[in-house]
């Protein structure tokens, strides 16, 4: 379903970004820019104040723990001035970090969060970078494609909960 | 230094310091601030919502709303489900508006494998989903009103509620986590009266909307508990993400059935109300006229359902073709987003669900600034929060 995209945005920003932008896709009529993740504070800046995507929708992250890079984040935005959407993507590894958009996009700050709350991942520069649905104390990432559907922290279930782990 | 001094005050207040040197003593926090902490158990926090406020005396320096009470782990357990089976959780995220729930993710799977709802059952689905946004506000309006201390309104919106659920019982058997649509379309065929009976409600709520304005919209108490509490610039509501009534109540003119239109939206006309402060009181104006332009989509809705199939085709085995898709819809508090990918099985390789209560109480922050601890109450009403759906 996925096919190469070359339209006028995607021209611009490959102008202005070179090879940073590593791929650009369509997949049912909508648009997707790859772009490396060492430069996605700059494309972000560029995309908010030259291109008006000035609302980011949602931000969140897929694990595909067979890649090279494992993770990938994804950023939905949305411009107002357009009435167009476009994802974002960025590929990181385990334990690589990835810019925080958070100065980009406030919302980004409580998106942020639940990402490396379920999956781990590091933004660089966030403000405050903890769980935030999980414990503080809880062990592991449960949206990884390895954290098992029953699994679950059962020192901390044990501690807290007081009683035996499991379903 | 008069609220919540049982509350967890962390440190002492400023009274405390019998040095008599006039340095403030070193504490954590500075010497005039106190912690109060509201929830998780707190009737006005509308579920199990914790907001840790900074106090300065009776006025908000700074709060931290601790969320995650409720989380079930809903994304993970989409990835262990099939397409169909993963329909009926998404009821239980935001529980007071199942059926929007519902619609949101039955068109994302649709986007996803590429077909359509046949006409009939785009026009039933956007009845419903509208009755769905008027029996949310209704709640809405009747607990806020409650919040901040008018106790009638609750009583009235309850019972025109009630005859909403029951036009949801009576097509579907549920009042509640409905599970009233299919991927695809429909399950269950309209029954005989529903015409009637959405007409018949549709005439009897007008009066009703009137009744509730009677007793808030210029009831002096109302005013001053509402009128410039939480203002909201439309800057900074872009900025933190607010969507639906939030945004709209700053002055954005974004509705996602008028820019991105969906189900049968595109056939109906209504206005967008917007507002101009962005304070609670534009919010409470902007949902209240809401429920009259759903109230109206509802009647233009009715008045041709087309005649046809209920259900697209599709197998009983859903198996998209891999990618990916973002897919949003205007819930009754703001935009709901699924971001759905599929690996080509039977199963989603990731369900992300973008929940407007999440990224909308995250402005609670900055509007709950330099606040009275009573605003607080206004501030969590107005932003119109379900827990279900903020933890997921």
């Amino acid at each position: 379903m996925q096919t190469p995209l070359n339209n006028e945005l995607v021209g611009r920003v490959r102008a202005k970004f070179g090879t940073a932008l590593v791929e650009a896709i369509e997949d049912r009529k909508q648009a997707i820019v790859i772009v490396e993740s060492g430069r996605l504070g700059e494309v972000a800046q560029y995309l908010r104040d030259e291109e008006k995507f000035d609302l980011l929708s949602d931000l969140t992250a897929v694990d595909w723990p067979k890649r090279e890079k494992r993770f990938e984040v994804v950023l939905n935005l949305y411009s107002f001035a357009k009435n167009e959407r476009l994802r974002v993507k960025v590929r990181a590894g385990e334990g690589e970090q990835v810019p925080s958009v958070a100065g980009v996009w406030p919302t980004a700050n409580w998106l942020e969060r639940e990402a490396f709350d379920m999956f781990g991942i590091i933004f660089a520069g966030h403000p405050n970078l903890t769980r935030i649905l999980l414990p503080d104390q809880w062990q592991g990432y449960p949206l990884r494609k390895d954290y098992d559907i029953i699994e679950q922290d059962t020192g901390w279930v044990r501690e807290n909960l007081g009683i035996e782990s499991g379903q | 230094m008069k609220a919540g001094n049982e509350g967890q005050a962390i440190t002492g207040m400023a009274g405390n310091n019998i040095t008599g040197s006039g340095e403030k003593p070193q504490t954590l926090l500075g010497a005039d601030e106190l912690v109060l902490n509201m929830g998780p158990q707190h009737p006005s926090t509308h579920g199990v919502l914790r907001v840790k406020l900074k106090l300065d005396g009776e006025r908000v320096i700074g709060s931290e709303c601790m969320i995650g009470y409720l989380h079930r782990g809903v994304e993970k357990i989409a990835e262990h489900r099939s397409y169909q089976q993963f329909a009926p959780y998404v009821d239980r995220m935001d529980y007071v508006a199942a059926v929007s729930n519902g619609l949101g993710y039955c068109e994302a799977i649709e986007k996803l494998l590429m077909v359509e709802a046949p006409p009939r059952a785009r026009v039933i689905r956007t009845i419903l989903t509208e009755l769905q946004r008027i029996a949310s506000h209704l709640l809405w309006l009747g607990t806020h009103a409650l919040d901040i201390g008018a106790l009638t309104p609750l009583f009235y919106c309850f019972r025109e509620r009630e005859e909403v659920l029951k036009i949801f019982e009576k097509y579907c058997g549920a009042r509640l986590t409905t599970h009233a649509f299919r991927i695809g379309g429909l399950q269950y065929e309209a029954y005989d009266t529903l015409e009637k009976d959405v007409e018949r409600f549709c005439k009897a709520f007008e009066p009703r909307i009137k009744d509730y304005e009677d007793l808030l919209t210029g009831n002096r108490i109302w005013l001053g508990r509402t009128k410039g509490v939480g203002i909201l610039s439309a800057k900074d509501a872009i900025a933190l993400g607010a969507t639906g009534p939030v945004l709209r109540a700053s002055g954005v003119k974004w509705d996602i059935r008028k820019a991105m239109p969906y189900a049968a939206y595109d056939q109906y006309k209504f206005e967008i109300p917007v507002g101009t402060t962005g304070d609670t009181y534009d919010r409470y104006m902007v949902r209240m006229e809401e429920m009259r332009q759903s109230r109206l989509i509802c009647l233009q809705a009715i008045e041709n359902i087309p005649s046809g199939p209920i259900m697209a085709k599709v197998g009983k085995v859903l198996k998209p073709p891999p990618g990916e898709v973002y897919h949003a819809i205007e819930a009754p508090k703001g935009e709901l987003g699924y971001y759905v990918v599929s690996d080509g099985t039977v199963q989603p390789y990731r369900v992300r669900i973008r929940p407007p209560s999440f990224v909308n109480l995250q402005s609670f922050d900055y509007m709950a600034k330099g606040h009275l601890v009573a605003d607080v109450v206004a501030i969590i009403g107005t932003l119109d929060i379900v827990l279900g759906e903020v933890d997921r």
